[in-house]
């Protein structure tokens, strides 16, 4: 049954990121309306699903790989919808459901077995730290996206080249505002999962900050946001660097959950 | 029938030449009801715009037709008819309902898919229906146009992109910033081209407009009229911090702002986007500035590539609206075939066959124990209540008058034959 669920998400995903992908070249009243639809279906099997695993396993579903990168997925699309809902950016969906749909595609590949867990995230810890931690790399995934469209519109202008997107991107300050507003939301999130993360590692291992490969990384992409917002604070760093900033940021993000699991190395051997 | 245009454009016409042919004013009213009396015209109708002059008429006979229509012409406007006929051209039928919706969905006009021509269009129906020059065919190819015209317009992306210098300027404004409304624009210097930018900008929303220029009478003047503020030539660089848009279009032989200049002006405001449109000859603001960065400075040449570019899309999109069109064509023919008398007859003799057998199978379905001689009577005598009923209007039908469609589209309406509801 939760697998059933799981892959009726992923095909509803699919569906859209395939949809999205061709409105880059042509798009409709109709294709694009399809997309939204199975996207809000795709998201309402998947919390399904989620729930679903919860009530099976008896702990929050983001101890192991497969589940956190579902989740992962699963938070991206809640604040899509957000946004869509704030802002109605045309064309975010092409830009955001094929990383929704990587990301689903990914975590299908991996062990969906539920195992008993380590003592060690039979704790609070676990929930506040992972949400908050998916939530902001979330806000952050959304930004990548959101600034990849800045840096093709800005393209589009600055070279006084203006493509067939042109019309249908939004504009410049538009793009470029959300992405702030993206990383306003999303650092925060990041910082208090970086401090629960260690008031966990403190009653877990028993210090606080182990410099193993995920902290580090962490404290990178920390750093990044940190200096983007403080550059447009202070210098008024906006537009096309603070655009490919946010996505160097979302980056080290991947590396931080993918390429340093796959190292196998490190405390955060659970996940 | 046959439905006839007969008319020149901008493209087979030179602007005298259409001068001498417009019906401006009373001229319209009056030449369209003397159109209409001319002999074997049913119904009539004129467009007279800048760009075209089209007569647009119904009769049975198109070559006669014609002929009159021509000599009304050249009566009308007094010129030799020679010199008329080499300067016009004539389309009838097929070509003709083509042509009307072609001018309707502005894929005729000067600048295609320029929207104006759908509500000249409309306009010039609207005199041919109060002065009733026009009747059941015009009038519903006229209808037919307009929607087509809407049709392609919704289907298309024909009238999406700017095609002038200036509308370009507007668009590319909107898709740098969010709000026009919130953005402050500077007119720097006068200029045909720059007016005209600075009142579409006006008219999309800006609200905060400063005006400078080497004189400054020249910019209190431009200021009243843009509703903004004056600021002097010398000072022009201080406001730069707070303005979103400039507009420069000076007689400057230099550059009156400096990358070094703007680089310290960005630095000061922020690096908040800004808009430059030069479209001053020579340049007037170095070129280097687009370098810098959330700067977008656009030249004459620039716009132009830009509009260049749209062309080419609409041309794309004009293709689309033809095969729009060609569907919308064979539509209005299959109605035009209907109106033929011979298959009226027949609809109508069935509907009423149809009518009769229903009311028949009601009845005796209620009275169960009629005899066979009884059912025979009252058949016998639906019979001929119908067949008294539609005797006349078939006998009209058949008969000889001279507005048969008129006369068929009546028939088929009152006696609900189509069963077919018109879109409008």
């Amino acid at each position: 049954m939760g697998i059933i669920l799981f892959e009726l998400a992923l095909t509803f995903y699919f569906a859209a990121a395939l949809i999205g992908l061709t409105e880059l070249f042509k798009e409709s009243k109709t294709t694009s309306r399809i997309a939204f639809l199975s996207t809000i279906v795709g998201f309402a099997l998947h919390t399904v699903s989620i729930v679903h695993r919860y009530s099976t396993a008896g702990h929050l579903p983001i101890t192991n790989p497969h589940e956190a990168t579902s989740f992962f997925a699963w938070c991206i699309v809640l604040i899509f919808f957000v946004l869509q809902y704030r802002y109605k950016v045309s064309l975010l969906a092409s830009f955001i459901m094929p990383i929704v749909f990587l990301l689903m595609l990914s975590s299908s590949m991996l062990s969906r077995e539920i195992k008993l867990i380590s003592p060690i995230l039979q704790s609070n810890w676990l929930g506040v730290h992972t949400v908050f931690a998916f939530l902001g790399n979330a806000a952050f995934a959304l930004a990548f996206g959101i600034g990849l469209m800045y840096l093709v519109q800005e393209r589009y202008v600055k070279k006084k080249h203006l493509g067939s997107l042109f019309g249908r991107l939004p504009s410049l300050q538009t793009l470029d505002e959300i992405n702030y507003r993206l990383i306003t939301i999303g650092f925060p999130l990041l910082t208090i999962a970086i401090i629960t993360g260690a008031l966990w590692a403190e009653t877990a291992w028993g210090s606080y900050w182990n410099w193993d490969p995920r902290e580090t990384w962490s404290l990178i992409t920390w750093f990044i946001y940190a200096i983007i917002l403080h550059a447009r604070l202070v210098a008024g760093w906006r537009g096309r660097r603070a655009a490919v900033l946010s996505m160097i940021g979302f980056v080290t993000i991947l590396i931080a959950f993918f390429g340093v699991k796959l190292l196998k190395k490190g405390l955060h051997v659970f996940l | 029938m046959k439905i006839l245009v007969i008319g020149l454009n901008h493209r087979i016409a030179d602007v005298e030449v259409r001068e001498r042919l417009a019906f401006h004013g009373g001229k319209l009213e009056e030449g369209l009801l003397r159109l209409r009396e001319l002999p074997g015209i049913e119904e009539a109708m004129i467009i007279s715009t800048c760009n075209r002059v089209e007569l647009y008429a119904h009769s049975q006979d198109a070559g006669k037709a014609a002929e009159s229509i021509k000599s009304f012409l050249a009566a009308f406007h007094q010129i030799d008819r020679a010199a008329l006929d080499r300067s016009l051209y004539v389309y009838d039928d097929v070509d003709a309902i083509r042509h009307i919706f072609r001018v309707a969905a502005s894929l005729d006009s000067m600048v295609v898919g320029e929207p104006q021509i759908l509500g000249q269009l409309k306009d010039a129906f609207e005199v041919a229906l109060s002065k009733k020059t026009t009747g059941v065919l015009l009038n519903k190819l006229l209808k037919k146009a307009i929607s087509v015209a809407k049709r392609v317009r919704t289907e298309t992306k024909i009238a999406e992109n700017a095609v002038s210098v200036s509308f370009a300027a507007v668009e590319l404004a909107k898709k740098i910033f969010t709000d026009l409304s919130k953005r402050v624009f500077m007119l720097l210097g006068a200029g045909e081209m720059a007016e005209l930018a600075a009142k579409h900008l006006i008219t999309n929303g800006v609200k905060d407009v400063l005006v400078s220029n080497r004189t400054y009478e020249r910019a209190c003047d431009l200021a009243r009229e843009f509703n903004g503020r004056p600021v002097k030539f010398d000072e022009f660089i201080n406001e730069l911090v707070r303005t979103d848009i400039i507009i420069c279009s000076t007689g400057a032989p230099h550059y009156i702002l400096t990358k070094a200049q703007m680089q310290k002006v960005m630095r000061e405001r922020k690096h908040r986007q800004v808009f430059i449109i030069d479209i001053s000859v020579p340049r007037n603001i170095d070129p280097a500035i687009n370098d810098l960065d959330n700067v977008y400075l656009y030249n004459v040449d620039d716009l132009q590539e830009v509009v260049d570019a749209n062309m080419f899309e609409r041309r794309k999109e004009a293709e689309k609206a033809e095969r729009i069109i060609d569907e919308e064509v064979e539509t209005f023919l299959r109605w035009l075939a209907s109106l033929d008398s011979v298959p009226t007859i027949i609809a109508l003799r069935e509907r009423a066959d149809e009518i009769k057998r229903e009311e028949l199978e009601k009845l005796f379905g209620k009275l169960q124990d009629l005899g066979p001689k009884e059912r025979e009577a009252i058949e016998y005598m639906a019979t001929a209540i119908t067949n008294k009923l539609i005797h006349p209007p078939t006998a009209a039908l058949k008969g000889d008058t001279e507005n048969k469609e008129q006369l068929v589209a009546a028939i088929r309406r009152l006696y609900g034959i189509d069963g077919e509801r018109d879109e409008e």
